[in-house]
């Protein structure tokens, strides 16, 4: 992503102070144990300009929860400080194609894909297509649709381990769907999906790679892999 | 596979049973073609109407205005009711709500009753207790009746007998209600007849009817049955003595309310643009249908859901059962590992309410998603159930926590969670991490990558590698760049 948003011409910042946004902590019922995380999220990207994250999950995350959040903690503070870093946080695909308005970023990538709409960008952020219009832009690329894309990997966080047979029952599903297009390649933008579907395609040696849209994204010509 | 009745609701969780279901490929198949045919059709039904998303908020809108002054429209429904005489009978609990519909039909020396399609009434184990008294009560919407023959609990909201192909009901009427028929075959249209000559017979001895409602208007005392057979019609016109049972939540303030959800329900439920059957009665009417009309206005723990200012939207619920049809979990499982009357995602929110998180049971139910938010995108009432499962599971964990429930079941569930939120609450302690997971993960990493985690991480290792914490994380290429 810094790659990809450099080559755009823009001047990228990581804030070393960052940790995690909370989500696994919330979605798992500890809201408590969340909300130090959000504090902390709040005051490392106060002063930030605009906010990117290739993780569709952890934006809707802020996006939909940190407000909630601080109004069940009562503290309106927090809750003034998140009404006023919201504008400034963005999903990669939507930062680029909505924000920026740009759809074909340059790259180059001759792979046959596969794309897996994740639930939280698709229902969440309601992405909608710019993950799939990016794509499309790419040189190379061998776009291929699988069945059934916009059903759930099976992840959810916890779920996979809490409800570990639904999960696998759900996973299974997926993988069959993406072996099912004969892709080489399976991509998301989410990394907590892939992680989830990857894992299953090296556990089978499918031959089937799990690679974030931001990598694809930020493939040129003569790194072109 | 199908759950019997002895199953105890309160203390089986979902993840204990659920994987009997999975393993059930009769019952996979049957879920996921039925599942697929319903959702493709409500997507093109829904996908017709231009003005979808504004039915939507007027249905939610009009939920909400009932939530909000259920007090003075409950008391306005009595009265429009009684003025159309009818009677009407206040249930605090399913106990009370049983002893006062006994007392009815015990009232009428019958000993047999017919019944049209009711969950609330499956909520509150009417048949159970009308049948201690001695009290037969007969299914007539065909798919609960198929469940009663087979001595099953219904696993859909709306399709009761989901979980059955049809050469498995053509095997249980040859052994029951068709018994006669040796040439009996698995045609609908077979199966169908069986059940109407069954039934027919029964609808003209019945002297009490039971049924449910989908909505209560308060301003004309008017009770609706929305259905698709015509036997729940039967069962509301022929009998000279009608109960419906009605949680309080049906309510709808004006008749005109009604425009909004007799286009959602049908939409979102069976996929059609209009209800077959829709049923309106009034009171009693001299000379047509029942002389005599009960209502039984239920809570049964309602009012509890209402207090809650995130759960009660769960009460904004018209059963359509949308949500389980597009539930990626409901969809493998079936309705049966949820142990409730309400399966799939409305039922793992309402349950719990319902019961009580104190329960092992219910407090499974909103653990039982992975929270893809397929069932809020349907939902014709916009209840956002993600948003209540969420909350509902901050209520188990605060339970579990305050209670000690995380050490008397050594679950180090809770233990990992807060070390955790401590080791990323600062930058310093958060950095440490891949040095600690580069130590710790030698133990488990073969061949470039994990194949088994002990304890819990077990599940996930079933069926996936992970891959081990690089030598170089991005944090350390920002910095060695920099």
């Amino acid at each position: 992503m810094v790659r990809l948003l450099e080559r755009l011409g823009h001047e990228v910042e990581f804030l070393p102070e960052q940790t995690c946004c909370g989500q696994m902590h919330y979605n798992s019922g500890y809201m408590n144990e969340a909300l130090p995380l959000v504090r902390h999220f709040v005051d490392t990207f106060r002063d930030a300009g605009v906010i990117v994250a290739p993780s569709a999950s952890c934006v809707g995350m802020v996006r939909d929860s940190y407000i909630q959040m601080a109004s069940h903690a009562g503290d309106e503070q927090l809750k003034a400080d998140i009404e006023q870093l919201l504008p400034r946080v963005f999903e990669l695909s939507e930062f680029l194609v909505k924000k920026l308005g740009i759809v074909d970023v340059g790259a180059y990538y001759p792979h046959k894909v596969t794309y897996h709409p994740t639930c939280h960008s698709l229902r969440m952020l309601k992405v909608g297509d710019a993950p799939l219009r990016l794509l499309k832009a790419v040189r190379g690329i061998n776009l291929v649709e699988m069945e059934a894309a916009d059903e759930c990997c099976g992840f959810g966080g916890t779920f996979a381990v809490k409800n570990a047979d639904t999960s696998m029952a759900m996973l299974g599903d997926k993988i069959r769907h993406i072996l099912n297009t004969k892709t080489e390649v399976c991509t998301a933008c989410d990394n907590s999906c892939l992680m989830n579907i990857g894992g299953g395609l090296h556990r089978q040696n499918a031959g089937v790679n799990t690679v974030h849209l931001a990598e694809i994204l930020a493939s040129v010509e003569e790194n072109g892999k | 596979m199908s759950r019997l009745k002895s199953d105890k609701e309160n203390d089986a969780t979902f993840e204990e049973t659920a994987s009997k279901y999975l393993s059930d490929n009769q019952l996979r198949s049957n879920l996921r073609h039925a599942t697929h045919t319903i959702r493709d059709k409500r997507s093109a039904i829904v996908g017709e109407m231009e003005d979808w998303e504004e039915l939507r908020e007027a249905g939610r809108a009009i939920k909400e205005k009932v939530l909000r002054h259920l007090d003075t429209y409950l008391l306005e429904l009595e009265s429009s009711v009684k003025r159309a005489g009818g009677q009407v009978h206040w249930a605090n609990d399913a106990s009370e709500a049983n002893r006062i519909i006994t007392g009815i039909v015990k009232s009428h020396k019958v000993t047999d009753v017919v019944k049209v399609k009711s969950i609330t009434t499956d909520e509150i184990g009417l048949n159970d207790a009308l049948a201690a008294e001695g009290i037969r009560a007969l299914e007539t919407d065909l798919a609960e009746l198929i469940v009663q023959l087979a001595g099953e609990t219904s696993s859909h909201i709306l399709v009761p007998a989901i979980h059955k192909n049809r050469s498995e009901i053509r095997e249980l009427f040859s052994r029951t209600i068709g018994r006669d028929n040796l040439t009996l075959t698995d045609q609908p249209a077979e199966l169908a007849e069986t059940a109407r000559l069954y039934l027919r017979r029964n609808f003209m001895e019945a002297k009490v009817g039971i049924s449910g409602a989908n909505f209560a208007v308060a301003e004309t005392g008017t009770v609706a049955v929305v259905e698709s057979e015509g036997n729940g019609r039967m069962c509301t016109t022929l009998p000279e003595v009608l109960v419906s049972v009605v949680g309080i939540e049906k309510i709808v303030p004006e008749w005109k309310d009604l425009e909004v959800f007799m286009q959602l329900l049908p939409r979102s439920s069976t996929a059609e643009r209009m209800n077959p059957y829709n049923s309106f009665w009034t009171g009693v009417t001299k000379n047509d249908g029942p002389k005599e009309f009960h209502l039984v206005l239920l809570d049964n723990g309602r009012t509890k859901v209402l207090k809650d200012r995130v759960g009660r939207q769960t009460l904004n619920c018209i059963r359509c059962s949308a949500c389980l049809n597009v539930c990626p979990v409901y969809e493998r499982t079936g309705g049966h590992a949820y142990h409730s009357v309400y399966p799939g995602p409305i039922g793992a929110i309402l349950t719990p309410q319902l019961k009580g998180i104190e329960n092992r049971g219910p407090a499974s139910l909103p653990f039982a998603s992975s929270l893809c938010g397929a069932c809020y995108e349907v939902c014709p009432v916009k209840i956002n159930i993600p948003e209540v499962l969420q909350h509902l599971r901050g209520q188990v964990v605060r339970h579990k926590q305050e209670n000690g429930r995380f050490f008397k079941e050594r679950d180090p569930e809770n233990r990992i969670m807060k070390t955790l939120s401590w080791a990323f609450s600062t930058p310093g302690r958060y950095r440490k991490i891949p040095k600690l997971a580069r130590m710790g993960q030698k133990f488990v990493v073969k061949n470039g990558h994990i194949s088994r985690l002990p304890g819990k991480l077990s599940g996930w290792t079933a069926m996936r590698d992970v891959q081990p914490m690089p030598e170089q994380t991005f944090r350390d290429w920002w910095e060695e760049r920099n």
